[in-house]
């Protein structure tokens, strides 16, 4: 799976003691740890990534890529057999839209992230293209780490499409489309983007929201400025290999130094051409901090979830409130608040006994409904606070235990860097000297 | 050490002057006072086999010179500055052992060429540019002023160091005499019609040509012409990899507050991001001192170097013009019906003077060479050292890091992964 792609960094990451392997592992671990179902039973992977041509909703002919989804169950495996994994093709655009329905059906949950849609936060010689194959790598690898979240999660594993996604080709749009989710889709976007004032919102999930702003922001600054620094270290870098064009070319009219020239020249170019692996294995820890940019979109949607069933109960509340103070005016005739009906009764005189007994009758019918929609939304609101806090904490230990690996690694990669400079300006001191 | 040998009456010529440099030349090598003799032998060896080992051991230095004290004056016509030198000599041509004079540019200019004057055969090494590029504001900016300063001093060095040219009358007129002692020194000397008469006729010789161009000249040449692109090259390199090196410290000192901002809104993660933010601090600090150390030491010998070849090309060219007045000299003798007689002492003596040219230049050809393979081993040795001590110091900020996070975090891992 995940440790195996990472394995062949490993063998360029000489002498670190945590390697990159040990760090997925470790997560891999702790994800299987976590009480999930569905990856202690399924052993799941994005092994590939294909060109497919075809044509799209509008008749046209497009490019587009697709990702090989295997799935082994892990007890065939126990037995000592080694089957072939079941295997299907998926688009990116599918895997959108097992996430949409997963935001959609389970709105407490922090969501995991797809891998960006398109490169952002691109340095110059990092392609901004699509279908540029390292690109296409890094999706599969962050579409992987998708699945594995998901189907480590303790809630989330346990869903029908989401099994059905993994192990079944066909007929699995229709299945999505079936739960309906999708009317249920519209109204969230709507939600999410409204502005509306809640009086009594649960003050952990403002302080969540401000924080998932925050870290939206300074994740975001923060891969913006990585990628100038590493287009810089590029930049330096390359420089130095026209020392080894120009050490060659100066070595053939030297005797005495020509051979400590040509020697200090290859080396030159090593250093040159080394920096292409060095910020490759930087994208990976740049992806680590794309991933929680995308969380920290995750996890305002839940804060603000509440903030929306909060303000539907306050909304409630308050309309029972003025449900009740009418049926009491009514029933005592005594008008303490401004009403239209009351305004048209003293210019128009009263209304009939008969009038006012339907009208008192319709509004107990609605205080009675009133009733029951704020204990429902009272309810729905506490559930709501009670299972997103708690998946709010089980982000938070994950974020702080990743994140905390990702700078961790990043240390390796950078002393890494140091380590291979250390050898190639030796090996060059002692052509140097030679000259 | 003086060139009192063969001393002409007379004005003195490139060819006297030569005679003079000769002998003095000689007297380290081996006795032999007879110059017809070592002419021959020039001839017949190639220049490159003179080892001059005895003046380059430092135990021999007899004279030691340093330019500092870098200071501006102002006048009511202009402003400039003056350099202390200091020169400590047990040579007995000096009247002292010591001196401390005060020196501008225009001085060291006026030496340089007076030294080439008297020694156009000899490769004297080039002073730093006259004016930089960007402007003149720019030539009492501090940086400027200290990579003149260092310049100035090894231009001194390198003649001190020259078993010929640290005999020169001038050089010593320059290190001991008092300002105004140097201003009535200056006015001596052949005029400014007779240098433009001297340069007349070389431009006229270079026009002619030389036509049987000596092969091992031949050689140099091409040597000259190649080594001044690959040299001109690496200086370009070299100032281009400063450019991306200050460009990635500036995005640096965006990079490291960024982890920093970021502590601001986490709790468990304080410790790791403002570690990292730490480390790329000190990475920052260390790249600063990485462009330092190319601007201070590798820059300044490639630039030299590269000056230094229009010296060479310009010592080349004064051979070939020697050459060019003997072989039209020659030809004259052959196609003219002039005093034949005549013509012949002038041939002669015009082929004393090539031969001794020939010879002047092929042995400080050799020493050229070894300097020159000298100071570029040693600043690229240098450079390459630094950059492994700029590599060692990130690597054990980085190591810091990484030992306090596992420490940090022993107990959520697995020590048996932690080994």
């Amino acid at each position: 799976m995940m440790a195996e792609a990472v394995n062949e960094k490993t063998a360029q990451i000489e002498g670190s003691e945590l390697a990159h392997t040990e760090l997925e592992n470790n997560k891999n671990k702790t994800m299987v740890e976590e009480g999930s179902s569905l990856l202690r039973r399924l052993e799941i992977s994005v092994a590939e990534a294909e060109k497919r041509t075809g044509k799209n909703t509008v008749n046209m002919q497009e490019t587009f890529t697709v990702y090989l989804v295997e799935t082994r169950p892990i007890d065939a495996m126990k037995e000592g057999h080694n089957p072939a994994p079941d295997s299907l093709w998926r688009r990116y655009s599918e895997f959108e839209l097992l996430r949409n329905y997963l935001l959609v059906t389970y709105p407490y949950i922090v969501v995991p992230p797809l891998p960006e849609k398109r490169a952002e936060f691109v340095w110059h010689k990092l392609s901004a293209d699509n279908m540029d194959p390292d690109f296409v790598e890094r999706r599969r690898v962050g579409l992987e780490n998708f699945l594995l979240r998901i189907a480590s999660h303790s809630v989330l594993s346990n869903d029908k499409i989401l099994y059905h996604f993994l192990t079944k080709e066909h007929g699995w749009k229709e299945a999505v489309y079936e739960t309906g989710f999708q009317a249920k889709a519209d109204s969230r976007i709507k939600a999410l983007s409204a502005t509306f004032r809640v009086k009594n919102p649960d003050k952990r999930f403002t302080e969540m929201r401000h924080y998932s702003d925050e870290l939206q922001s300074i994740t975001s600054h923060l891969l913006r400025v990585r990628a100038r620094v590493a287009d810089r270290l590029y930049g330096v870098y390359k420089v130095h290999g026209n020392y080894g064009r120009v050490f060659s070319e100066w070595s053939a009219i030297e005797k005495e130094m020509g051979d400590g020239l040509q020697s200090a020249g290859h080396h030159m170019d090593a250093y040159a051409a080394s920096v292409d692996d060095i910020l490759e294995e930087e994208e990976h820890y740049a992806d680590q901090l794309k991933e929680y940019l995308f969380y920290a979109e995750a996890l305002r949607a839940v804060c603000r979830k509440h903030e929306l069933i909060q303000y539907e109960l306050e909304t409630a509340s308050s309309d029972l409130i003025s449900k009740k103070q009418q049926r009491e005016e009514l029933a005592t005739g005594m008008v303490r608040t401004f009403s239209f009906k009351g305004m048209t009764n003293k210019l128009f005189g009263q209304e009939s006994p008969e009038q006012r007994e339907a009208r008192l009758s319709l509004l107990e019918d609605q205080i009675v409904e009133g009733e029951e929609t704020v204990k429902e939304k009272t309810l729905e609101s506490q559930e709501y606070v009670k299972c997103a806090w708690v998946d709010i904490q089980r982000f938070k230990e994950q974020k702080d235990r990743d994140l905390r690996e990702a700078l961790i690694s990043y240390a390796i990669m950078q002393i890494s860097l140091c380590k291979k400079g250390i050898q190639v300006w030796s090996n060059a001191k002692e052509c140097f000297q030679k000259m | 050490m003086s060139g009192t040998i063969g001393e002409p009456t007379g004005p003195p010529t490139q060819a006297n002057a030569m005679a003079a440099d000769i002998s003095g030349q000689m007297l380290d090598l081996d006795e032999d006072e007879d110059l017809e003799v070592f002419s021959k032998k020039a001839s017949l060896t190639d220049g490159s086999a003179f080892e001059f080992e005895e003046e380059d051991d430092s135990d021999c230095k007899d004279i030691f010179v340093t330019v500092d004290n870098p200071e501006s004056h102002i006048t009511a016509v202009e402003t400039f500055i003056t350099y202390r030198v200091l020169t400590k000599t047990t040579r007995s041509e000096f009247d002292s052992p010591e001196y401390e004079v005060r020196r501008r540019y225009q001085d060291f200019d006026w030496l340089r060429g007076k030294l080439e004057e008297a020694h156009p055969m000899l490769i004297v090494h080039p002073l730093p540019e006259k004016f930089v590029v960007k402007g003149m504001v720019e030539r009492f900016n501090g940086d400027f002023i200290e990579t003149r300063r260092k310049a100035l001093h090894k231009f001194l060095n390198r003649i001190a160091d020259h078993p010929i040219l640290s005999c020169s009358e001038d050089f010593k007129v320059f290190l001991s005499a008092q300002v105004w002692e140097l201003t009535s020194y200056k006015k001596q000397g052949p005029g400014f019609l007779s240098r433009m008469g001297e340069t007349v006729r070389a431009v006229a010789n270079s026009v002619r040509g030389v036509k049987n161009r000596p092969e091992e000249f031949a050689a140099i040449q091409m040597y000259v012409e190649a080594f001044s692109n690959k040299i001109t090259n690496l200086d370009k390199v070299t100032q281009r990899i400063v450019k991306e090196q200050k460009e990635y410290m500036e995005e640096l000192k965006e990079y490291a507050p960024s982890y920093t901002l970021w502590s601001g809104s986490e709790e468990e993660l304080v410790g790791p991001l403002k570690g990292v933010a730490s480390c790329i601090e000190r990475c920052c600090k260390e790249t600063e001192e990485q462009v330092n150390q190319l601007s201070d030491t590798l820059v300044p010998s490639l630039h030299e170097y590269a000056l230094c070849s229009e010296t060479l090309k310009a010592v080349l060219r004064r051979r070939d013009n020697i050459q060019a007045e003997f072989e039209a000299k020659n030809e004259a003798l052959a196609t003219r019906k002039v005093d034949q007689d005549a013509l012949k002492e002038d041939i002669g003596k015009l082929e004393d003077r090539m031969e001794l040219a020939n010879s002047a230049l092929k042995v400080d050809w050799s020493r050229w060479q070894r300097c020159m393979r000298g100071d570029l081993k040693t600043a690229f040795v240098s450079t390459a050292q630094k950059n492994v001590d700029y590599y060692e110091k990130c690597l054990a900020v980085w190591e810091t890091f990484l030992v306090s996070q596992r420490t940090e975090g022993c107990e959520d891992a697995d020590p048996d992964q932690l080994s």
